[in-house]
């Protein structure tokens, strides 16, 4: 039998893991095929828009939707109240694991109370959606106003304005993790430093916008929707239970999906008031939010403010780290997921590489009149690395080192894994040291750091940035999800079949977002089975086809439904593999498979085509002995065990200029090494890396929902609210030190949230570094010009 | 996001256009390059009855050189601007401040006129031609007149036109021998609004700024023509002195409104920074001449 190692070995024929294989859906879409969920159509169907409210909190008087029902084209109109009579009951955005947390019941659309800016209030459904937006403009709501909580700083002041009645205090959350001697350690260290840090809100801005097309087939009563959605499986249980459909007869189909990013994760009012719809008008509704709606009504996420305290010895050793963490949740917490992981994450990881013993990290998390928050890429690691990567850097400067040297002194070495560090997570499998010196080597940090000073006497303040990093991916059922009470499944799954005709299907519950997760299946299958990925399918994002599984979010895919696909393909293997020496009168464990042929192991002569196992195995089966019984298909499924994520790590490099007069900050190149474990797909990996970095790049520099006093959203368009772009984008190198986890055969670990996670700590240690002549210091995300002249003391 | 309903006529003359306009007043809306009003209809920002599409007027198109002075239909598309030798030869200003114009897209589509009639405060051509000291001619049932810039622009998206008048062409003198010019902005990514910009056209003699017209956009309601800084820097040779008269006089020139980029006192900052910047660059470019 074939070991683990020959299996995955690059010489193999069908050796596809490590290979560079282009993503099965891009000719597809490049050719303009791509079918997204709008481009669903069905015949009779209906169009839903939403009057939402332009408060961020104020009490719903009255209703009048007689004019918008006498509109021409309106199907239905639908109030808040009386989607709420259609639905079994209200959501509640906790999780049983987060000990002491609150949240507010919650009805999909707003029900005499509207809590933010963006809420959806009324829904009308219409033949067109322009007939639906016409009818909306004609609800008449009665609004009495409401002083909101605006601000996280404030929201906990006794005597305030409150979000909900029934959460009097506005808390939605406390955490604390405490070593225990936290405070002695300050009192005993050489040299404490402090500094507070400000985070602003963003939201994800999938190119492709949520998306919903849902039909109520009333004679099967069965609820089949097409939506943009990166877990199908949950979105079908919440559906399903909000709705009162028995979940067995919802499908969920996740057609191609525009980007996600953990917006895609989520479930949202909107979409289960036009499900609603469907229901009651025995017709299709569509809807698909367009851009204005998805500011204020898509998840926020990233609004913290943390104050951070490191205390050294005077050789430069970390002693201790104190985190306080002060996070702006929405309105409600979101549900299932709820809108606490961010702080969650923030303590788990923050300055996670380092090897001090004492480390204390307390969040509050509270409610305000905003756009619910929760999970988007790379959950709080943006917040805790950036913090963490400041406070070391600012170490290193107080004791006068090479902020690189500071932290190959400061990291836990990669012999000391598997080790517990502060935060009380068992790491494993780290390289720290290892990606620390290709960081160098790539960088060439020497002859840069000469370069910078030359520079500088010139009168160019470019700035070199640093920043190592831990990242938490693949979660495990032990720690959150399912073990809280939301239908969220932690293991994944694939089922893999031999087709008559030799041809292969596998069906896999993860889904693919345009990040190639169905060529990374399809390379580990056929690696595995040793066929050609000509004669693979991999089917995903459909209930109905796939086994079930919890879909792709925290970088889990390749890490939970690689390795599930993996032992799928090894027990299919195995199977044929046994038929062929039933038909061959040989003993299974001489034989091997290569390209779509049974060999024999070793000399590899060909035996006997898996087309031909296919035929006998479907067709000709009298021609077996009776005791052997072909299934020709193997299911399995993969979860973590012992360990609550497989966690990566790496190393980021910035260098940038900062224009001292203007603020502008120019990025020159990036550099990432990392250590995402056995790389399937080296191409795809480097460009979930890259992706990564720019979305990390964009909330460091660029993106903030901003919101005024009275929490009313101020920038809700794509010229107002900056992604980034590929003109402003430097070069981004990418490097993989491959550390193969021991968590599962396949030895992979996530990857497609290294670049967003660490790169705004990268990219503000380096503009910290270019402001260094100045004495000033930006400690706010996003660095707007204005941020920096600030710091500068010029405005 | 869909456009409310309107009616809509493709216009076959001017004529037809001034009867519409006289008609509906400002209820109409003339469709040229469409770039800033197909959103506002579908952002629902903006409700007009009626659309008139001035497409297939070709009257309005073209560019062309004069005497003394180039003529810009109202229709030419930027993409047309941004590449004729016309424009290249005798207003190097505008040539310059093209290609912050937005991104190639909104360049192929969207019109000259149509920005300069729009008067958005962050549109890079109405300062263009405010500092080239142009002339805008509008027209209607009532007949022909002709603009000042400096008259033109008068608010927030305000001009001096009249409901019942299209912008028909622009008039830019040409460049004067002997003249230069410098176009500066700061937009946080390619192709943004612009926090902050300057129009630049100078005469230089030798060290001596013999005179200069400044025009500050993106920072306040319309471009601002800076007459105190213009009267600093007329006859005075371009030195620290003047350097510091000239950047201290934006602050009364200038009146810089707060926005989602900053407050009005970075702005006005970043104008001072861009005056240095530009004063040096046009020294510079008369000094290599």
């Amino acid at each position: 039998m074939a070991t683990k190692e020959d299996l995955i070995r690059l010489e193999r024929p069908n050796s596809y893991i490590g290979r560079n294989l282009t993503r099965s859906r891009a000719r597809r879409a490049v050719a303009g095929r791509g079918q997204y969920t709008d481009d669903v159509l069905m015949p009779r169907t209906a169009h839903a828009a939403f009057v939402r409210s332009p408060y961020a909190k104020a009490r719903i008087m009255r209703i009048d939707t007689a004019a918008a029902k006498e509109q021409p084209g309106v199907l239905l109109v639908m109030t808040g109240a009386e989607l709420a009579e259609r639905c079994t009951e209200p959501w509640v955005g906790t999780l049983t694991c987060f000990d002491g947390m609150k949240s507010a019941p919650q009805y999909p659309m707003a029900v005499d109370l509207a809590v933010w800016h963006g809420e959806p209030v009324v829904m009308v459904v219409a033949e067109t959606r322009a007939e639906a937006e016409d009818a909306c403009e004609l609800v008449e709501i009665e609004w009495e106003p409401l002083p909101p909580v605006a601000e996280k700083e404030t929201a906990l002041r006794p005597g305030g304005p409150v979000v909900h009645p029934a959460i009097a205090d506005n808390l939605a959350f406390r955490k604390t993790i405490d070593t225990g001697k936290v405070d002695e350690a300050f009192a005993n260290a050489d040299i404490v430093i402090e500094e507070t840090f400000e985070f602003g809100r963003h939201t994800a801005v999938s190119l492709e916008p949520r998306a919903l097309l849902a039909d109520y087939d009333k004679g099967t009563q069965r609820l089949t929707i097409w939506t943009s959605s990166q877990c199908p499986h949950m979105i079908q249980a919440v559906f399903a239970r909000t709705l009162g459909v028995p979940e067995h007869n919802v499908r969920i189909v996740a057609p191609d999906v525009g980007g996600s990013f953990g917006l895609k994760i989520h479930t949202f009012g909107d979409e289960v008031a036009a499900t609603a719809a469907a229901m009651a008008l025995g017709r299709p509704v569509k809807f698909i939010a367009d851009r204005l709606e998805s500011f204020v009504s898509d998840i926020h996420a990233r609004e913290n403010r943390v104050k951070g305290r490191i205390a050294l010895s005077k050789e430069g050793v970390i002693q201790a780290v104190d985190i306080d963490v002060l996070s702006g949740a929405g309105a409600y917490s979101q549900y299932p997921r709820t809108s606490v992981f961010e702080a969650n994450q923030i303590l788990n990881i923050t300055a996670g590489p380092y090897n001090h013993k004492e480390y204390r990290a307390r969040a509050t998390v509270v409610y305000m009149n905003k756009v619910p928050t929760s999970q988007y890429r790379a959950v709080g690691h943006p917040i805790g690395n950036s913090v963490g990567e400041a406070l070391v850097d600012l170490a290193a400067e107080a004791v006068g080192q090479d902020p690189v040297e500071f932290r190959r002194r400061n990291v836990i070495p990669d012999e000391a894994f598997p080790t517990t560090i502060a935060a009380g997570i068992k790491l494993q499998d780290m390289s720290h040291t290892a990606c620390i010196d290709e960081l160098m080597k790539r960088m060439d940090y020497d002859a840069l750091r000469a370069e910078q000073a030359v520079l500088r006497r010139q009168g160019i303040h470019r700035g070199i940035g640093i920043a190592a990093f831990i990242k938490g991916t693949a979660p495990g059922p032990s720690g959150y999800y399912g073990i809280g009470g939301a239908p969220i499944a932690s293991q994944d799954a694939c089922t893999i079949k031999l087709e008559p005709s030799g041809g292969v299907l596998c069906m896999v519950g993860v889904t693919d977002q345009g990040q190639g997760v169905d060529t990374v299946m399809g390379q580990i299958a056929a690696n595995a089975l040793g066929v050609s990925m000509e004669s693979i399918r991999v089917i995903s994002g459909d209930t109905d086809a796939v086994p079930y599984g919890g879909g792709t979010y925290a970088s889990r895919a390749t890490a939970i439904g690689g390795e599930a696909t993996y032992q799928a393909a090894l027990a299919l293997r195995a199977e044929i593999l046994v038929l062929a020496g039933v038909l061959l009168q040989a003993e299974p464990a001489t034989l091997d498979i290569v390209d779509g042929i049974v060999v024999d192991a070793g000399t590899e002569t060909p035996r006997i085509p898996l087309s031909e196992i296919g035929r006998i195995g479907h067709f000709q089966v009298a021609e077996l002995p009776n005791d052997v019984k072909p299934v020709l298909s193997a299911t399995r499924r993969f979860r973590l065990t012992d360990d609550l994520y497989i966690f990566t790590n790496g190393i980021h490099g910035a260098y940038l200029e900062v224009d001292p007069d203007t603020g502008f900050i120019k990025l020159l190149k990036h550099w990432v090494v990392e250590d995402c474990g056995r790389v399937i797909n080296p191409m795809l990996a480097d460009e979930q890396v890259r992706g990564g970095c720019v979305q990390g790049l964009g909330g460091a520099l660029y993106e903030h929902c901003i919101y005024d006093d009275a929490a009313q959203l101020q920038n809700g368009t794509l010229a107002d609210y900056r992604v980034p772009m590929a003109f402003e984008m430097p070069d981004i190198e990418v490097a993989h030190v491959q550390n193969p986890t021991t968590i599962s055969d396949l030895g992979a670990k996530g990857v497609g949230e290294s670049g967003t996670g660490a790169a705004p700590a990268v990219v503000m240690n380096a503009v910290n570094d270019a402001l260094r002549p100045f004495k000033a210091r930006v400690t706010c995300q996003p660095m707007t010009p204005e941020a920096v002249l600030r710091a500068l003391g010029k405005v | 996001m869909k456009a409310p309903r309107f009616s809509y006529v493709r216009a076959e003359s001017l004529e037809q256009v001034f009867e519409l306009l006289k008609q509906y007043g400002e209820d109409a809306r003339i469709l040229a390059g469409g770039q800033s009003l197909i959103p506002t209809l579908n952002m629902r920002l903006s409700q007009p009855a009626i659309l008139i599409d001035i497409n297939r007027l070709d009257m309005l198109k073209g560019i062309s050189a004069g005497d003394g002075a180039v003529r810009i239909g109202a229709l030419a598309r930027h993409a047309e601007v941004a590449e004729s030798p016309v424009i290249a030869a005798r207003l190097p200003l505008i040539a310059a401040a093209m290609p912050h114009v937005a991104h190639v897209a909104v360049r192929n589509r969207g019109t000259f006129g149509g920005s300069v009639a729009l008067a958005d405060p962050a549109a890079e051509m109405p300062a263009c031609v405010l500092a080239l000291g142009g002339t805008l001619v509008v027209a209607g049932a009532r007949g022909r007149r002709e603009i000042a810039a400096e008259d033109f622009f008068r608010g927030l998206y305000e001009t001096a036109r009249e409901p019942d008048e299209i912008l028909v062409e622009v008039r830019v003198p040409t460049e004067a021998p002997g003249t230069v010019s410098v176009f500066l902005e700061l937009a946080q990514r390619h192709g943004d609004f612009a926090i902050a910009g300057l129009a630049c056209h100078a005469r230089i003699e030798g060290d001596t700024v013999a005179d200069a017209r400044l025009v500050y956009f993106a920072s306040e309601d319309r471009p601002r023509l800076a007459k105190g800084a213009m009267a600093a820097l007329a006859g005075k040779a371009w030195n620290d002195g003047t350097r510091a008269a000239v950047i201290g006089a934006l602050t009364d020139d200038l009146d810089p409104m707060t926005n989602l980029d900053g407050g009005a006192a970075m702005k006005l900052h970043l104008q001072r920074v861009l005056t240095g910047r530009a004063l040096d660059a046009a020294v510079a470019q008369a000094r290599a001449a």
